[in-house]
């Protein structure tokens, strides 16, 4: 029987009561949202807190909404409630994208984005989502709230930018004009974890590129940041050529390891074809919302 | 810790250790063994139960999470000896051999029918790709889901 280690469990009623109890409690003290990467990690006493404390009740932290030019997440917000997003599918489509092949039905009504990220499994889907678009982590501790970036958030295989007595609270994405975005992913099976998968985000001003985000889930111990290819690619006019070329850059930058899942050459191979596919899926739909 | 779980209508109350997952806390109570307990690792789906009406899995939640919400096993699809549609179409179309798989399977559909009552086989085979039969295929299992929502489509009809 998989059952986790003995620890103490307390369901937060506040934000405010969330981080006081992280802060009481030290660094053994977890958070528990869904629990679908915690628990199974805590079976197999890969992770091994004393203390969980339950932040389901939260209902402030679940929400998705426009604001302040910005898409604003809550952390609580589940995998369900992100891919039935009208909102998110007419600002940022890359999330139905993964949402749709993150996990299963069942498994997407329980889990959330703040575990997701938190998590920092680089097999994970929606760091690279969140990567590719550029959103910024909010994360409150009890002096107050700072903003992360994407690119500082994740700093090493499942560790992020969130420090002890602190709480992810939200995801804010910039809404930029001229955007579109996509996600691609090449799974052995429904539901299983991504042999490679790619994010991708552009935003065209007259036809160019005037920016552009990519990131590649499960071919490295962190989520790739594909900055060599977004450097190629701004600037320039969106074509075939072009992104066959920011493929074989992913190909080139990403760092696989050979597993059940295939080998490395293999991956790599994946990694650039996804990215090609990602970016001209993404323009497409740039160009799309433009006209 | 005190924890007091709504399961099928029916308050249980156990003081139970906070790392009890609910399906044993499920398994734990006389007379619900239906939920089974499959692969531990939320993958199988064959714990699934419905937490205020969602499908969820009962091997990846804890028991002192749910407090405060309804939980519905298998055990609560029949009424006073009347199968659900869904029990009734796994019965007409053999969408069953070993049987381990079904009451998720069962709970899954339930859910499906409830939100979209017309469901396409496509969307059939999504709402329940987070569940694995090792017997059957899938397809007799489709079949089943689709007797149903034809089943209460006619019933409706009727009324």
């Amino acid at each position: 029987m998989q059952t986790p280690a003995a620890f103490e469990y307390e369901r937060a009623t506040s934000v405010e009561g969330a981080i006081a109890s992280l802060q009481r409690l030290g660094p053994e003290a977890r958070i528990i949202a869904g629990g679908h990467s915690l628990l199974p990690m805590m079976k197999l006493r890969l992770a091994n807190p004393e203390h969980l404390i339950d932040i389901n009740d939260l209902a402030e932290l679940s929400y998705i909404r426009e604001e302040g030019g910005e898409i604003r997440i809550g952390a609580l917000t589940r995998h369900v409630d992100l891919l039935k997003s009208e909102l998110l599918v007419e600002r940022f489509p890359v999330f139905r994208d993964a949402e749709q092949v993150i996990a299963d039905p069942v498994v997407r009504n329980r889990g959330t984005i703040g575990g997701s990220l938190c998590q920092a499994d680089a097999a994970e889907d929606l760091s690279a989502v969140c990567s590719a678009v550029k959103a910024k982590a909010v994360i409150r501790g009890a002096a107050g709230e700072r903003v992360v970036g994407m690119e500082d958030f994740h700093v090493g295989p499942f560790q992020t930018a969130v420090g002890e007595g602190e709480l992810l609270t939200a995801v804010r994405i910039p809404i930029r004009a001229g955007g579109g975005s996509a996600h691609e992913k090449v799974e052995r099976r429904a539901g299983d974890w991504a042999i490679a998968a790619a994010s991708a985000a552009v935003w065209l001003d007259g036809g160019m590129i005037a920016d552009v985000g990519i990131a590649l889930s499960a071919v490295g111990l962190t989520t790739i940041h594909l900055s060599r290819a977004e450097e190629l690619l701004r600037g320039k006019a969106p074509s075939d050529e072009l992104f066959a070329q920011a493929g074989a850059i992913a190909s080139e930058d990403c760092s696989p390891s050979a597993d059940g899942r295939g080998p490395v050459d293999y991956k790599r191979h994946l990694a650039g074809v996804l990215t090609t596919r990602a970016l001209t899926r993404a323009t497409a739909r740039a160009k799309e919302a433009r006209s | 810790m005190n924890v007091s779980i709504s399961i099928n209508g029916e308050r249980v109350t156990r003081d139970v250790e906070p790392r009890q997952l609910l399906v044993h806390f499920i398994r734990d109570t006389p007379g619900l063994t239906g939920t089974h307990w499959g692969c531990d690792t939320s993958n199988c789906g064959a714990c699934v139960v419905q937490m205020d009406g969602e499908p969820v899995k009962s091997c990846t939640i804890l028991a002192v999470m749910c407090e405060g919400h309804e939980i519905r096993t298998v055990e609560s699809l029949e009424v006073d000896g009347q199968l659900d549609p869904v029990q009734q179409g796994f019965h007409e179309t053999h969408a069953l051999q070993c049987g381990f798989c079904t009451p998720g399977m069962l709970m899954t559909a339930r859910a499906l029918l409830d939100e979209n009552p017309n469901p396409t086989d496509q969307e059939i085979r999504t709402a329940i790709s987070g569940a694995i039969c090792r017997c059957t295929g899938y397809k007799n299992i489709v079949a089943a889901v689709r007797w149903a929502a034809d089943y209460e489509a006619a019933a409706k009809q009727e009324v």
